[in-house]
């Protein structure tokens, strides 16, 4: 897994609430092997290209100040909805490091964090503010620090987020989570002993 | 001892370790699920890191997503990349040793149809699924919720790491009248509370009205935990339970079977357990729902109208409001039953099952849908016992499409998708913006309505529809 410590990078503002993980990776795409060299396309896609395959200029991530962004500043539920997690593999794809809004799918949440991207919960006060500094100055930058837990905004102003200590060190050290865990793998097999023992139907 | 609600009580039994530092729990997973629309990533995963899997037993593979609602037969895929991710999990399953019902297997059907059906899904235990619609298994009191890009991790370890859900009770009391389903049910529930209304809960449904439902219409009910942005739904189990899972093929026998219930009787939440929220409504308010937007929470009862945005003060909202106005082409002060409808889909993991089938087939019955309407069965299993009892000739006489097992155009992955710019009443989960293909309108509602809808081609209250039909006999 990437490892996440410090990224600046140019922060697409998404003002609409409820971006569901069907908008992020519409579910024609779930056929596709993550390796498909095509894969930052589908990102968005139905919002970003007509059915013709036309960009569509209404959406921000078409506008050449936005192209390119690393980090998304969105709003309430984002990421709710399906589990898929090749929503997150998209964003991967297209190079978002960091997606910041006031509270997220818990299936999206997790799965970023399983994929190198830093879910970032600031409060909704704290994302408007964002979003408008971002459209006021398109194609500004915004700095992600995970050790200090902060977000600096294009005036200087600083957020802090929370973020549990466990899934802190993992991004930091872009570990496996699957390496973590059977370093327990005795814990688990004595677990499991008790268990099957006790429930004997299962 | 201190009260305990059923969540408390399984989560203490599944609890290997705890992470001190993060409060995150490694718990214990009984069974894992796997679909042919993302297994394939976890697999990957496990190639990637040189990891195996830890007990095969303990998973089983179905796949439903890709799968055609038009054939049996793999041959009969014309994609090539649906016809891969079907033969990645076969392929898959096979080499671990994993139990697999493929498509030609009587046994295969939409995941969150099969495992109850099979009596893989058992109370107590924690059943998991990549898929978010894994929330089903709770009707039988499991603890069961979605894990996205989890599997790799269960298939590894056969555990999971967890914060504790907090904990939100729904009672619904009073007795629900005639032709309001478990659907219209659990559609009010969510558009009571929100469709982020239960964020990072577990619901607890309970009160009169939960028990009174058939273990299929609890299905149904937890199935929609995740459209209020809950994490997982659960029923306590009772004899209603017992009763549907004695003889499942994989339920226990015998001696272990008597043990099981014993057990099983320890579930249901203490009287004196507390819960983070509590909410009840009453079955008797309950209307037959129809949704008119983007969310489950955008859903009225089909007596009304759609909203004005004007009307909101929140920007947020409004703006959500006007952009699914737009999307869904409607205008406000629009009746429900003025709408007319394109197409109608019954079917899905939220009402596939032969209890779905039988209501809808009663509406169809002796009539003609007068716009292309699709019924899937939930699984091959649902589908041999309905065509037993004769539903599918009412179906296709009424010129439905009877079509094969799967998640079909729920979620359209597997070529059958609604049009762009076309309506369809369906009776599946999710109305999201491109849910049934890109540009799709989609309306959430019971199976009775979907039936009642495809006869008339517009929204129609079903129980209007029933009354006028024995009038006329």
């Amino acid at each position: 897994m990437k490892a996440f410590t410090q990224h600046e990078g140019v922060a697409l503002p998404l003002d609409a609430i409820n971006m569901d993980t069907d908008q992020i990776l519409p579910a024609r795409f779930l056929r596709k092997r993550r390796l498909d060299p095509e894969y930052h396309t589908y990102l968005f896609h139905d919002l970003r290209f007509s059915s013709n395959g036309e960009e569509l200029q209404g959406f921000p991530l078409n506008k050449p100040e936005y192209r390119g962004a690393t980090i998304i500043v969105g709003n309430t539920n984002f990421g709710g909805g399906s589990s898929r997690e090749a929503a997150a593999f998209a964003l991967d794809a297209y190079g978002i490091r960091c997606v910041i809004a006031p509270n997220f799918g818990d299936i999206f949440f997790g799965n970023c964090l399983k994929n190198g991207i830093l879910p970032v919960v600031l409060s909704k006060k704290e994302t408007d503010i964002l979003r408008r500094q971002l459209q006021e100055m398109p194609g500004c930058r915004l700095a992600v620090d995970l050790q200090e837990q902060t977000v600096t905004a294009p005036d200087g102003s600083v957020s802090r987020f929370e973020i549990n200590s466990f899934e802190k060190r993992n991004l930091m050290l872009g570990l496996s989570q699957i390496g973590l865990t059977l370093e327990h793998a005795e814990t688990i097999d004595a677990f499991e002993r008790g268990y099957k023992d006790k429930m004997q139907w299962l | 001892m201190t009260a305990e609600t059923i969540f408390d009580k399984i989560w203490k039994e599944h609890e290997v370790l705890v992470d001190q530092n993060s409060g995150e729990a490694l718990l214990y997973v009984d069974r894992l699920l796997l679909t042919d629309s993302s297994s394939f990533h976890a697999f990957d995963l496990l190639e990637k890191e040189g990891r195996s899997v830890r007990r095969p037993d303990q998973v089983f593979g179905v796949p439903d997503h890709f799968s055609p609602s038009t054939s049996r037969k793999l041959a009969g895929i014309s994609d090539p990349d649906r016809r891969a991710r079907i033969e990645d999990l076969e392929r898959n399953c096979s080499r671990w040793g994993i139990h697999h019902f493929g498509i030609e297997d009587q046994r295969m059907g939409i995941t969150h149809v099969v495992g109850p059906e099979q009596g893989i899904t058992l109370p107590g235990t924690i059943v998991l699924c990549g898929d978010s619609h894994t929330s089903t298994h709770g009707a039988l009191g499991a603890l069961a919720f979605g894990i996205g890009g989890h599997s790799g991790h269960v298939l590894a370890t056969q555990c999971l790491w967890q914060k504790p859900l907090r904990q939100m009770r729904v009672t619904v009391t009073g007795q629900r009248s005639d032709m309001v389903t478990a659907k219209d049910i659990v559609l009010s529930i969510i558009s009571r509370i929100g469709a982020g209304g239960a964020f990072g809960h577990l619901i607890e449904y309970s009160g009169e009205a939960i028990r009174a439902l058939s273990v299929e219409e609890r299905l149904t009910v937890c199935n929609m935990s995740i459209e209020a942005g809950g994490r997982a739904g659960i029923i306590a189990p009772d004899e209603v339970t017992f009763e549907y899972l004695s003889g499942r093929p994989f339920a226990p026998k015998g001696a272990q079977w008597d043990a099981a219930v014993e057990y099983w009787k320890s579930l249901p939440s203490d009287p004196a357990a507390e819960f983070d929220r509590e909410i009840s409504l009453d079955a008797g308010d309950i209307e037959p729902m129809v949704s008119w937007g983007n969310t489950a929470e955008e859903t009225l009862p089909i007596s009304g109208a759609i909203p004005d945005p004007a009307d909101i003060e929140d920007d947020d909202r409004r703006e959500s409001m006007s952009r699914a106005l737009e999307y869904m082409g409607l205008t406000p002060g629009t009746r429900l039953s003025d709408i007319s409808v394109d197409q109608v889909f019954i079917g899905s993991c939220t009402n596939g099952r032969l209890e779905d089938l039988r209501a809808a087939a009663k509406v169809v019955m002796g009539r003609k849908a007068v716009v292309p309407a699709l019924v899937t069965p939930g699984s091959n299993l649902v589908r041999a016992a309905a065509e037993a009892e004769g539903l599918d000739r009412v179906f296709t006489e009424a010129g439905f499409t009877w079509g094969e097992a799967g998640c079909s155009m729920c979620v359209a992955m597997n070529g059958d998708v609604v049009e762009p710019g076309k309506r369809c009443a369906s009776t599946s989960n999710r109305n999201f913006v491109g849910r049934q293909g890109a540009g799709s309108r989609t309306h959430l509602m019971s199976p009775v309505m979907a039936a009642a809808a495809a006869i008339k081609g517009r929204f129609v209250d079903v129980r209007d529809l029933v009354a006028n039909m024995e009038g006329k006999q």
